[in-house]
């Protein structure tokens, strides 16, 4: 009996010093992700062990490590699917970098090649002068003058501008009175802007310019003709008498002779007569021996004669002269 | 309401001495009474002076006519007879045209005067002088433009047009809602 027990403990020493112990000491614990199955050793090797045994050194301290994950894994929850013993592993806690590289952006079109977009005014616009590093100094300018100061400047007083206008919109829109603005100061004044000033200047005194002179050959500035009409209940005898007065001027504009009615008169007269005399053609064409009508002159043989004749004694005359 | 300026009063008498000639000085100064011209809303009104005084208390958004309108300044700033001022074209006209009793209807649907449809017309007329058309027993039937000089009238088949039409009695049914 104690030789069957000695020797059923025998037999698991012997077993035992088979396998080694799955008890594994480690100076500083190894790094598993169980999730990734990996452990990472970070514990610094021995280079005497290494230099004398170098395969078996590796192969214990992979056996080593793998027995902890081992050991890790069977620490998880275990389920059993058809005699199989599985372990759900969880995420893995090291992040690994990804294994293929970025994928590429799609090319950019045609459109998309080109230039962005950039509004035509406003912040980041495009063709944006203020962003000029450099500027050309005009033929005509000051070389002294200092351009980037003079962009500024012209930009501040725009916008100086735009705001009076906005006021004055407000104003206009609440009705309230709108304040004007005067004549503002030009370096080249035209000669408008002249007589314009000069009028108010001439206005701008304690007595609203009632006596201010005149300067000699002064011309006032003209301001818009106001349009009037005469007064509906005014006094109706002159305003016939004028209006006979546009009469009189319109009729007696026209021609005295009328043109056309002159003509269309003529033809009339001239178709009067006509159809009078195609009257008296047929009358008279009944009798054949119809004699034309008389005329004052006599036959035209005689009448040829006696120019000839005429003219035959002028010439002979002549001859005469001579001879 | 206001009277006419002189620019207007000259457009205006220029196309109504077209069918009056200097009959307008009648309608200017007549002895029963002061007759005036008056603008409102673009139109003319031959007015009695007495009823265009009370006419002008009423507001001129109200006041729709007045007297006799006599027709309108266009856009363009030229004058525009209606069949209105027929009543006052018709007594003094210079020139007129009679037209056919079967040719009545037609130039009262608005169609110009035919030469068939010609019954008489006055001697002397000339091209585009403006005429009034009358109907054969002397019933004013509107106004227009002759097309035709009384002459050249005698020579031209059936089918030409003798004179325009402008405007006809049958526009106070045709056009009721827009004569005013």
């Amino acid at each position: 009996m104690a030789d069957l027990v000695e020797n059923v403990l025998r037999k698991a020493a012997e077993k035992e010093s088979k396998y080694k112990t799955i008890e594994v000491e480690k100076d500083i614990d190894v790094d598993i992700d169980v999730g990734l199955l990996l452990a990472s050793d970070p514990n610094p090797i021995d280079l005497k062990k290494i230099r004398a045994h170098r395969e078996k050194f590796l192969q214990d301290l992979a056996r080593d490590n793998t027995q902890l994950l081992i050991n890790r894994i069977w620490q998880l929850p275990t389920e059993k699917v058809e005699d199989a013993i599985t372990v759900k592993l969880p995420d893995p806690k090291l992040l690994l970098p990804r294994e293929k590289r970025i994928p590429k952006g799609k090319p950019l079109t045609k459109w998309g090649k080109k230039q962005e977009w950039k509004p035509k005014w406003g912040y980041k616009r495009a063709n944006d002068e203020t962003q000029d590093w450099m500027i050309e100094v005009p033929d005509n300018a000051d070389p002294n003058e200092d351009q980037f100061e003079k962009k500024k400047k012209a930009r501040k007083e725009r916008g100086a501008k735009n705001e009076l206008q906005r006021l004055r919109n407000i104003a206009r829109s609440q009705k309230s009175k709108v304040p004007g603005v005067g004549l503002t100061p030009t370096d080249h004044p035209s000669k408008d802007h002249v007589t314009k000033a000069l009028t108010a200047a001439r206005k701008s005194t304690a007595s609203i310019g009632k006596f201010t002179a005149n300067l000699k050959d002064e011309k006032t500035a003209k301001h818009g003709k106001k349009r009037k009409f005469e007064s509906n209940y005014g006094d109706m005898k002159s305003e016939t008498k004028k209006q006979l007065n546009i009469l009189d001027r319109i009729t007696s504009k026209k021609p005295r002779v009328d043109v056309s009615q002159a003509v269309n008169q003529h033809i009339a007269k001239e178709e009067k007569s006509r159809s009078k005399f195609n009257k008296s053609f047929s009358k008279k064409k009944d009798s054949r021996n119809r004699k034309p009508p008389e005329k004052n002159f006599k036959k035209g043989k005689n009448n040829k004669v006696k120019f000839q004749g005429k003219n035959n004694k002028m010439k002979f005359q002549g001859k005469k002269k001579r001879s | 309401m206001r009277p006419l300026t002189d620019d207007e009063t000259k457009t205006f008498f220029e196309k109504l001495s077209k069918y009056i000639g200097e009959n307008i000085k009648l309608l200017l100064d007549r002895p029963d009474g002061a007759y005036c011209f008056r603008l409102h809303k673009d139109r003319v009104f031959y007015v009695r002076e007495d009823l265009m005084k009370k006419a002008g208390h009423i507001a001129r958004k109200n006041l729709i006519s007045l007297g006799t309108s006599f027709g309108k300044f266009t856009k363009t700033g030229l004058f525009r007879l209606h069949i209105t001022a027929l009543d006052f074209l018709a007594p003094y006209a210079k020139y007129k045209i009679w037209v056919k009793p079967n040719a009545e209807q037609q130039f009262l649907y608005g169609h110009h005067v035919m030469k068939s449809g010609l019954g008489r017309i006055t001697e002397n007329t000339t091209q585009y002088q403006g005429l009034v058309v009358y109907s054969m027993n002397d019933l004013p039937l509107g106004f227009g433009v002759a097309a035709k000089s009384t002459a050249e009238c005698r020579h031209t088949d059936p089918m030409t047009v003798i004179a325009f039409h402008q405007a006809d009695i049958g526009e106070y049914i045709r056009s009721e809602d827009t004569i005013l």
